[in-house]
């Protein structure tokens, strides 16, 4: 017992508190982390001297809630999903960060009509815009017979096949409606009415029989590869992956995607906040944000970045037409929308979980 | 186990069925495992038995994840000079390696000395409050994890709270994760040892007293021997627990304190990364050298003592 | 000769009665004297910290010490009163000092657990409190219809209190009608019941199949010379310290359409290529992945029970004249209840809360309650997600209650 006590307490005074040179950044893990460490980290420390210390997670907004509250908060960066910093954002849990402290474009343009429109909020400055998009193995089909629109993912007659669906109401249902012909715009004002609502449900039925539901992010790609599916909705930046590195016969339906942005923010009682906002500004300028979207196909959310953004890394093709952002992706497609989202999550995920467990 | 002389037919056929049953359920068990093995050679980055890979077209195979393995968080992965050196000290996986190895030590040391003691205390007659205790007791294996996780990243950020003062942290420390896990532990080692003390005939211990020996070396001469088992397996289940705890570590842990299974669920969000396969194959590996030297060195033990085994 | 009436005494002339006692009392106080470091370390590292989370199950001061006007007018009238201009003053002043501290996300946070859409709502009229005058009502109004809906006035009432039964209500599937009165939700809306129910009805499923599979071979194993047993329990221990997350990956590989049990079958000429079994992203699934787990739970203790059994009990029944299977039932069986009791607990209590492997291979059934737990945390509903766990809790020990006290886990131990 002494000497447990001895060695942890070593232990424990090896754990000092991150000096001023040094930040602690959380984020996701995986490849997305890696992008973010050759675009953010890398450069930031060679500009300023500043360590970046990178932590991951499954969903930071769970960790640092419970830091802030604990009043014991030990990193200095988040990277979040937007529902989830305009919700900590109400609770008080991530601080405001004025935009006008923000860089402008290289273009001179600043920093708040810079960012497309809608993404930049009170507490959280957006990184990039990832997408949920269908996506099928090209295989499959004969040369240009494959899946063309969002309606074709519920179209188990023309497509017979499973289909890979989230467990998770959101951008599920968005989908549903799109398939059943409500255009982009109206979509949300639909979902908000009962027989709107109903609706969706009623078109996820139809494929219901069919479905194969996942919960991790990792798992479409992984359905497609081993033919469990023939279409799964699925996160673009992985699909891409899998198609450009791996050389798998994976395409993507731009038709209908649901878009949203993640971004960074600095909780309350961050230990470097200053040192943490600095970041936040370098990691956000046009620059950096165009870095990143060539390592992983998620979009930058500046518009100055856009015509940054150079070939797919350790390649001599462009990564521009493969971004959610890029115009001929987003004829059919559809932002994710915060305050639908922040006010029915409980309700809706309650709801949908009623709808897969009833037979 | 022979079959004894005396059997008859019926037996004889029941018994050959058993061990065909007993068969099937160990290769249910072991399944994964083959599986798994060859999987960790896999060129791709996907849980897949590619056509390469079942042509043994050598093409298919790889050791690209064993190499990532070893290589992320080294300095200098392609160094002539000083790669053991510094794969020992930055790889991510060898620190994640040693983070599970210190936490589950610990842990399952506490877990199972004060789960022992409790259940020694716990299986006596005149133990009162016996169910209330026992329920207290195994409450942390009911729990859900995300929630004693949070309850505890509260309480270690100022576990001086309860007496209103405050005294330094237990988060981001190596305490705070042996403590957290030895928590998890516990009932394990409760459940199991209580178990085997049941069948235990408390006669023994009064012989043993009235012979003269005092409680301490009953304790380890005569009760020990025989709940051991209980014990061995109550200690399995806590280091276990503490070997693939996820949630835990990511709240109280800092980020240097990262262990195995933290590192497997990295990124989820985006792929699973067939380099859990090369660390399970490892373990796999690791582990049945483990065993055997424990069985080899059991058996010259064995010999030298003159014990046929029974 | 001692009178007959007279007390017993020990020896040295105490009362018998008195010394029983006395040495009851410290045996007692012997066997709680080896409990209490262990009681001590799980009070302080578990009971405290968790007690601590479960209180934010009926306690969630977020509306109510934001608004304490309103609350103060909630508090004076009964429920059912129409909010009149006082009520509607109240709540401005509210707003204005929510707006001035930056809280009124937080309030509307806890109002929209209670009431859906009620979050934007409050924070919208947050915004625009500048715009507040009298007449109140009308003002209110003007920003949103929805505030003459006696709905958003309830959830507000509910809300008004720190303390509440809100979070249970929901957790049984429950809410408040906009009269105040208890209902049941919609049946398209119904969810943690029978999330409850399923729970324990696949994890007591799931402990019977380990229970059937174990015994086996644990029999064999602990009948077995020592060398041949332990090279038979690495068998048990290699898949046991396999992480979680790879051993669900690898049962996917073996299980999906065109996953190895399959391809076996279908070249076996068991099934045809054309209707494979469906093994995984479904109940099948997630039982056979849960079953695979949690085995080593149930082995394990029946192994260390069984091993202890002596073997000539056994051999005296049937030289006694019973029969193979009477012995076995008889004799053996009983002998080996405390490890049936023990793993039973253990694979039955882990089942419950197993939630990421359920969720990975389980499809739309794949969900349970553990789930939805993880779900309400993430999304920062602490409250709602304390109430589950603590009902959780509440039912699995009442189980464990009723267990010990039907099979008596350490009483049937000889039959």
């Amino acid at each position: 017992m002494k000497r447990l006590l001895i060695l942890t307490t070593a232990f424990g005074a090896l754990a000092l508190p991150a000096t001023a040179d040094e930040i602690t950044v959380m984020g996701w893990g995986g490849a997305y982390t890696a992008s973010q460490i050759e675009a953010y980290h890398k450069p930031f420390t060679a500009a300023t001297g500043t360590t970046v210390v990178s932590v991951d997670s499954d969903n930071p907004a769970t960790p640092i809630k419970a830091q802030v509250e604990a009043n014991n908060v030990t990193v200095d960066v988040a990277i979040l999903e937007i529902a989830d910093a305009v919700r900590l954002c109400d609770e008080g849990v991530i601080i405001p960060i004025d935009p006008a402290s923000l860089p402008a474009g290289v273009d001179g343009t600043a920093a708040a009509d810079d960012f497309l429109p809608g993404t930049l909020t009170e507490c959280m400055v957006p990184t990039d815009i990832f997408s949920t998009i269908i996506a099928y193995d090209a295989s499959k089909y004969a040369e240009g017979e494959g899946p063309k629109t969002i309606a074709d993912f519920f179209d188990t007659e023309k497509f017979p096949g499973k289909r890979g669906i989230r467990k998770s109401p959101k951008v599920t249902l968005e989908m549903a409606l799109m398939a059943d012909g409500v255009p982009a715009g109206e979509v949300y004002a639909m979902l908000e009415t009962p027989e709107g609502l109903d609706r969706a449900f009623a078109k996820l039925d139809t494929i219901k029989a069919d479905a194969v539901f996942w919960e991790a992010g990792a798992q479409p790609p992984q359905l497609l590869a081993d033919g469990e599916v023939v279409m799964t909705m699925a996160y673009n930046g992985r699909i891409f992956n899998a198609a450009q590195q791996e050389g798998k016969p994976f395409d993507i339906v731009w038709d209908g995607q649901v878009y949203e942005w993640e971004g960074m923010s600095i909780p309350k009682g961050a230990p470097n906040e200053a040192a943490a906002l600095e970041f936040v500004k370098f990691a956000t300028s046009s620059e950096p944000a165009a870095k990143a979207a060539e390592f992983i196909s998620y979009g930058p959310p500046r518009k100055s970045s856009a015509s940054l953004v150079g070939n797919i890394q350790g390649t001599d093709q462009p990564m521009s037409p493969n971004l959610p952002t890029a115009t001929e992706n987003l004829t059919n497609a559809l932002a994710s929308s915060l305050d639908f989202w922040a006010d029915r999550d409980t309700e809706l995920g309650e709801r949908y979980n009623a709808w897969l467990a009833a037979n | 186990m022979a079959l004894p002389t005396y059997a008859d037919p019926l037996e004889r056929a029941w018994h050959y069925a058993y061990l065909l049953i007993c068969g099937l359920i160990f290769l249910f068990l072991i399944a994964p495992i083959l599986v798994i093995i060859p999987l960790s050679f896999n060129a791709e980055p996907y849980f897949t038995f590619t056509e390469k890979m079942l042509t043994f077209d050598p093409e298919g195979y790889s050791l690209r994840w064993y190499d990532a393995l070893v290589s992320v968080g080294m300095q200098a992965p392609d160094a002539e000079t000083g790669w053991w050196a510094d794969m020992w000290r930055n790889s991510t996986w060898v620190r994640a390696a040693k983070n599970s190895l210190i936490v589950g030590f610990w842990a399952t040391i506490l877990a199972t000395v004060l789960g022992t003691l409790a259940a020694l205390g716990l299986s006596r007659p005149e133990m009162p409050y016996r169910r209330v205790i026992m329920a207290v007791l195994i409450s942390p294996m009911i729990v859900p994890i995300i929630i004693i996780a949070t309850g505890l990243f509260f309480f270690y950020s100022n576990p001086c709270s309860i007496l209103a003062t405050s005294c330094g942290k237990l988060t981001s420390t190596y305490t705070g994760i042996v403590l957290a896990h030895a928590t998890l532990g516990i009932p394990f080692v409760i459940i199991t040892v209580t178990a085997t003390l049941s069948g235990f005939d408390q006669s023994l211990i009064r012989a043993a007293a009235s012979l003269g020996a005092n409680p301490r070396t009953t304790f380890f001469k005569v009760v020990m021997p025989l709940i051991l088992p209980g014990i061995i397996s109550g200690a399995l289940f806590a280091f276990v627990t503490s070997f693939d705890e996820v949630v835990a570590v990511l709240f109280i842990a800092a980020p240097d304190q990262q262990t195995i299974p933290r590192q497997m669920w990295n990124g989820i969000r985006e792929q699973i990364s067939p380099a859990i396969l090369a660390v399970a194959t490892i373990l796999v590996v690791i582990s049945i050298a483990l065993l055997a030297s424990v069985e080899l060195l059991r058996r010259r033990s064995d010999r030298l003592r003159g014990v046929t085994g029974r | 000769m001692t009178d007959a009436t007279a007390p017993l005494t020990t020896t040295d002339g105490r009362p018998l009665k008195a010394a029983l006692a006395a040495a009851g009392a410290r045996a007692r106080r012997r066997a709680l004297f080896l409990v209490l470091p262990l009681l001590i370390f799980v009070m302080i590292t578990f009971v405290i910290p968790i007690g601590q989370m479960l209180h934010q199950s009926f306690y969630n001061p977020y509306f109510s010490r934001n608004a304490p006007n309103v609350a103060a007018w909630f508090a004076g009238n009964p429920v059912g009163t129409e909010p009149d201009e006082a009520a509607y003053a109240a709540l401005a002043e509210d707003f204005r000092a929510m707006q001035a501290a930056k809280t009124a996300g937080e309030a509307a946070t806890r109002v929209n657990y209670t009431l859906p859409e009620t979050r934007s709502l409050i924070t919208k009229t947050a915004r625009n409190a500048g715009d507040l005058a009298p007449p109140y009502k009308e003002a209110f109004l003007a920003i949103d219809k929805k505030w003459a809906d006696p709905a958003v006035w309830q959830a507000m009432r509910s809300s008004s209190t720190a303390y509440t039964s809100d979070f249970y209500l929901i957790a049984a599937d429950f809410e408040r009608a906009a009269d105040g009165t208890v209902q049941k939700v919609p049946d398209k809306q119904r969810i943690y019941v029978k999330l409850f129910i399923k729970t324990f009805i696949l994890s007591a499923l799931i402990t019977v199949i380990c229970l059937l599979l174990a015994f086996p071979i644990a029999h064999l194993l602990a009948t077995l010379p020592m060398a041949k047993a332990n090279l038979l329990m690495i068998l048990v221990l290699l898949p046991f310290w396999t992480s979680l997350l790879v051993r669900t990956t690898s049962w996917i590989v073996l299980l999906q359409q065109k996953g190895v049990v399959n391809e076996t079958f279908v070249a076996l000429g068991l099934v045809g290529d054309g209707n494979r079994l469906n093994l995984i992203y479904n109940q099948t699934g997630t039982i056979i992945v849960m079953t695979h787990i949690l085995l080593p739970f149930m082995v394990l203790p029946l192994y260390s029970v069984m091993r202890v059994i002596p073997p000539s009990y056994a051999r005296a029944a049937r030289s006694l004249g019973a029969t193979s299977w009477t012995t076995f039932r008889r004799i053996y069986l009983p002998q080996t209840l405390p490890g049936i009791g023990a793993g039973a607990l253990l694979v039955f209590i882990l089942a419950v809360g197993y939630y990421i492997t359920p969720a990975l291979v389980g499809g739309a059934d794949g969900q349970l309650i553990s789930n939805l737990i993880d779900f309400h945390m993430d999304k920062s509903n602490w409250s709602l997600a304390a109430a589950l766990s603590a009902l959780l809790l509440v039912g699995v020990l009442l189980l464990y209650w009723l267990y010990d006290r039907l099979v008596g886990i350490d009483k049937l131990k000889l039959g």
